[in-house]
């Protein structure tokens, strides 16, 4: 299901003294089966657009297009919530969204909304229980007597459960410890691997953008100012810093490295395998020889 | 969300009324209300209606702007208004329309009655325009403060108040965040019988119960830990200074009682 | 050189009724001398919260003893020991008292009876320190992550305190919140020698510690300079902890052949080694 946005735009409080344009004239496009990274400085507009993915907002000016549905400011609210059914969307801190007295039931919200049947909602509900390895007996658990990693699993849960055909992250690992964001993420990826899922990431960190997504869109002051393969995105560490925005650590470890050793800058390396390999290949070890 | 509203909305600023002492204002205002009622004839409340234009012009706030604050209560000024004009029998018949008899002291009372009205909305309005919530909030813990003696707990109580006040926009904010998570897991709470809607409330309320106790725990801890014991030894950061334009501005008020006394029919 | 903090054998649980019930906190000891600025790390509910709370007294611990400046906390002392620390919590939204910037930084002022004029002084100083000077009459709601944490170390240093406790205080922000908190903080210790526990996950900003505290499971994994307790390389990723980059950088390279100093900490080190390597390639 490719999603695209044609010349979007939206303000907050529009016709009110208080009223903040937040998107202009954003073109997008996230093709189907992608793993799509959105980077941006704070307050650039990365939530903003990704509520637009699912209908949660209207755009105020332009068009959001989702498979074959169109959104514009036109759109009735009835019309959405098919939408919301193919595209699940894991907010900031997902855990506060819990509430049913026990995390079986708290799973099953979302495919009962979207008219799955009870049984096949209890089922799934247990599949990714056990998918996200969350201990035995967590089902009948309150989702409240849970640590706070659990709690984020179980919030995802409830998300997966609904089986999307796009899978969108606001900043899905903040506030776990390194183990668990590394888990979570990894998890991520084996679905959008195994199912083909698409998937939208908005992270503030760079190294997960380079290691995790194959196409990026760059935000700045509400405005998509580029888009590409992360190779490219990362390439120019100068462009990327006028955004307010860094490179990844391999980056910039590489091109310290490079500048010492009289290099001209190489490709990008984007994961720190890559970034091993390709000083590997320079020292005339490991891999290629130079 | 909080964006939206304007109505009662402070608005910083630097004027004559800005400046003036929160306690000045709060016992300007109450006083006014009271005076108000004072006027009974078109003199009086011809001089009350210029007072308030007079204070509003003086404190530099955009009328249109006021105005538009006073949307939401036009509705019960135009109701109290038609209630006057068609219930009032007296005076000569001025206009008459079928059933409907408008009489002239109908058509006075309603005037009087909404011009009534208007003065102390726009009155009110001024002092929390013009005002920060926290400074109201201030000149009424410092006007309160005899009541100590009776061991009612004034410190506490505007405490909570600042304290609510502080977390409003948060948890506005908070309502629309879980509200957003919830419509993406499919709940819908704008269609479906009552029931349906009373029950699609539930995921909103546990999650906004949940954060404010999580909240209010934080909170507490937070002020613990800078030395929080409630309000014995404490000394006040924000002082409250009362000088010439706040002794200038009741004098006026009392001007105007004293006027309207005479006006007085 | 000053003992100013001190624990013993501290052992702390939530549920002291449970005889089955897991200590939070399990025989815990270290001791922090002035000037001193400790990083304690470890994964999620190891029992690094408690263990910050304990210090400052807002729990006691059911065995063990917690020293402050030289005094055993007790109920009794509790908020003269108190007085003389500050602590910074995670969310920043949830620790701004005041109605605004300059209000928030005066409260454990007012709290501590500081007369006016000094306290007027004290908070201008204060938002000098962290870079928040013309933010003074600012509501919460208009500051960003960064800016709100930044207030919060304002309103901990305005009582002038010996110990500044920070939990996580940067784990909600974005790289450049943090960023700015860790310039500020760094900024401090250069100026003014404040002892400094820091709770974090954020390895990088343990390396700039002088003792590094590892927690696992509510007991002290290991304890030492962040030189020895990166060391321990593996011990630590099986705890759910992470290297520093340099460290992970490191184990790659031998992975190819590439030899480097073990225990290479930072990257400035490391590229150096690489460049000499080249040259004598
Ligand atoms: N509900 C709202 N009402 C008014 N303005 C808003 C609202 N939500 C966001 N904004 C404004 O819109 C702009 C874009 O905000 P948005 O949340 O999309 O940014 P972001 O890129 O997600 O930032 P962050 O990295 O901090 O999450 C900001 O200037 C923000 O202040
Ligand atoms: N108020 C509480 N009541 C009961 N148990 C608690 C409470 N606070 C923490 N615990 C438990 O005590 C243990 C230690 O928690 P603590 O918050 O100290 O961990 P932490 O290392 O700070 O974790 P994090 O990295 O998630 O902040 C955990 O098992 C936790 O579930
Ligand atoms: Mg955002
Ligand atoms: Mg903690």
């Amino acid at each position: 299901m490719d999603i695209a946005l044609e010349q979007v735009g939206y303000t907050y409080a529009a016709g009110t003294p208080f009223q903040k344009q937040a998107l202009h004239d954003v073109n997008v496009r996230i093709p189907s089966g992608s793993y799509t990274a959105i980077i941006g400085h704070t307050g650039s507009g990365k939530s903003t657009l990704l509520q637009h993915l699912n209908g949660l907002l209207k755009p105020t000016a332009g068009i959001v297009r989702i498979g074959d549905t169109q959104v514009t400011k036109e759109t009735k609210g009835k019309q959405l919530k098919p939408i919301r059914r193919k595209v699940g969307i894991v907010f900031q801190f997902p855990e506060h969204q819990l509430f049913e007295e026990n995390v079986l039931k708290d799973i099953m919200f979302g495919p009962l909304n979207f008219g799955v049947e009870e049984e096949e909602a209890k089922a799934r509900a247990l599949r990714w229980i056990e998918r996200l390895g969350l201990p035995e007996g967590t089902a009948e658990k309150s989702p409240f007597d849970l640590s706070g990693g659990q709690m984020r699993r179980v919030a995802i849960a409830g998300v997966l459960a609904m089986e999307p055909d796009v899978l969108v992250l606001d900043e899905p690992t903040a506030g776990l410890d390194p183990a668990g964001r590394k888990e979570i993420m990894d998890l991520f990826y084996e679905l959008h691997e195994q199912r083909d899922m698409t998937t939208i990431l908005v992270t503030h960190s760079m190294e997960d953008a380079a290691r995790y997504a194959d196409h990026m869109i760059v935000m700045h002051d509400g405005m998509d100012v580029l888009q590409g393969p992360p190779g490219e995105v990362f390439a120019d560490a100068e462009r990327l810093a006028e955004w307010r925005l860094g490179v990844p650590r391999t980056v910039s470890f590489q091109r310290l490295y490079e500048e010492g050793a009289g290099l001209p800058p190489g490709p990008p390396a984007l994961t720190e395998e890559q970034l091993a390999a390709y000083l590997a290949a320079d020292l005339g070890k490991g891999g290629g020889a130079s | 969300m909080m964006e939206k509203m304007v109505f009662g909305r402070y608005i910083p600023g630097d004027s004559f009324v800005h400046r003036l002492d929160p306690r000045s204002k709060l016992i300007f205002v109450f006083i006014f209300i009271a005076a108000v009622f004072l006027a009974n004839n078109t003199v009086s409340y011809a001089l009350l209606l210029a007072f308030t234009l007079l204070s509003i012009l003086a404190s530099k706030v955009r009328i249109g702007f006021l105005i538009g604050g006073l949307k939401p209560v036009m509705f019960l000024i135009a109701f109290t208004f038609l209630l006057h004009i068609f219930f009032t029998k007296e005076g000569d018949l001025l206009f008459q329309l079928g059933f409907l008899k408008i009489y002239e002291e109908g058509l006075r009372q309603g005037i009087y009655i909404s011009i009534r009205f208007l003065v102390l909305v726009l009155m009110t309005s001024l002092l929390t325009l013009t005002t920060s919530p926290i400074s109201i909030t201030d000149g009424l813990e410092v006007l309160l403060n005899p009541l100590k003696k009776v061991k009612f707990p004034v410190h506490e109580l505007a405490l909570m108040m600042s304290i609510s006040l502080r977390f409003i926009p948060t948890l506005m904010d908070e309502t629309d965040k879980i509200l957003k998570a919830q419509l993406a897991r499919g709940s819908d709470i704008s269609s479906g019988t009552m029931k349906e809607r009373i029950q699609a409330v539930v995921p909103l309320l546990v999650p906004l119960f949940v954060s404010a106790f999580k909240r209010a725990e934080d909170l507490a801890v937070a002020m613990e830990v800078r030395g929080y014991r409630g309000g014995e030894g404490r000394t006040r950061y924000r002082q409250l200074k009362w000088d010439w334009r706040d002794t200038t501005a009741l004098l006026i008020l009392l001007a105007v009682i004293v006027a309207l006394w005479f006006l007085r029919g | 050189m000053e003992r100013i903090l001190s624990l013993q054998d501290v052992r702390f649980t939530y549920t002291p009724d449970d005889p089955d019930g897991r200590h939070a906190v399990d025989g815990v000891s270290f001791d922090m001398h002035a000037g001193e600025w400790i990083a304690v790390v470890g994964h999620n509910g190891s029992g690094k919260s408690t263990l910050a709370r304990l210090m400052i007294g807002l729990l006691f611990p059911q065995e063990g003893t917690v020293g402050l400046f030289g005094d055993t906390l007790t109920e009794d002392n509790l908020w003269e020991k108190r007085s003389q620390m500050g602590m910074v919590f995670q969310n920043p939204d949830n620790q701004f008292v005041g109605a605004t910037v300059q209000d928030d930084v005066a409260f454990a002022l007012e709290n501590n009876g500081i007369p006016f004029e000094e306290m007027t002084l004290r908070v201008q100083n204060a938002l000098k320190q962290v870079k928040m000077d013309t933010f003074l009459d600012h509501e919460p709601q208009h500051l960003s992550g960064g800016q709100k944490q930044r207030v919060a170390i304002a309103g901990a240093l305005a009582l002038r305190p010996r110990l500044l406790i920070l939990d996580e205080a940067t784990s909600m922000l974005d790289p450049q919140g943090r960023e700015e908190v860790i310039r500020v903080i760094l900024d401090l210790r250069e100026k003014t020698g404040l002892s400094v526990i820091s709770i974090t996950h954020d390895l990088e900003e343990a390396l700039l510690a002088d003792r590094v505290v590892v927690m696992n499971g509510g007991r002290k994994f290991a304890e030492g300079t962040p030189q020895e307790v990166f060391l321990k390389g593996e011990a630590l990723t099986e705890l759910g902890l992470d290297l520093p980059f340099a460290m992970r950088l490191s184990a790659l390279l031998g992975e190819q052949g590439i030899g480097t100093e073990p225990g290479t900490m930072t990257e400035r080190k490391l590229v150096e080694q690489l460049w000499t390597l080249r040259s004598n390639r």
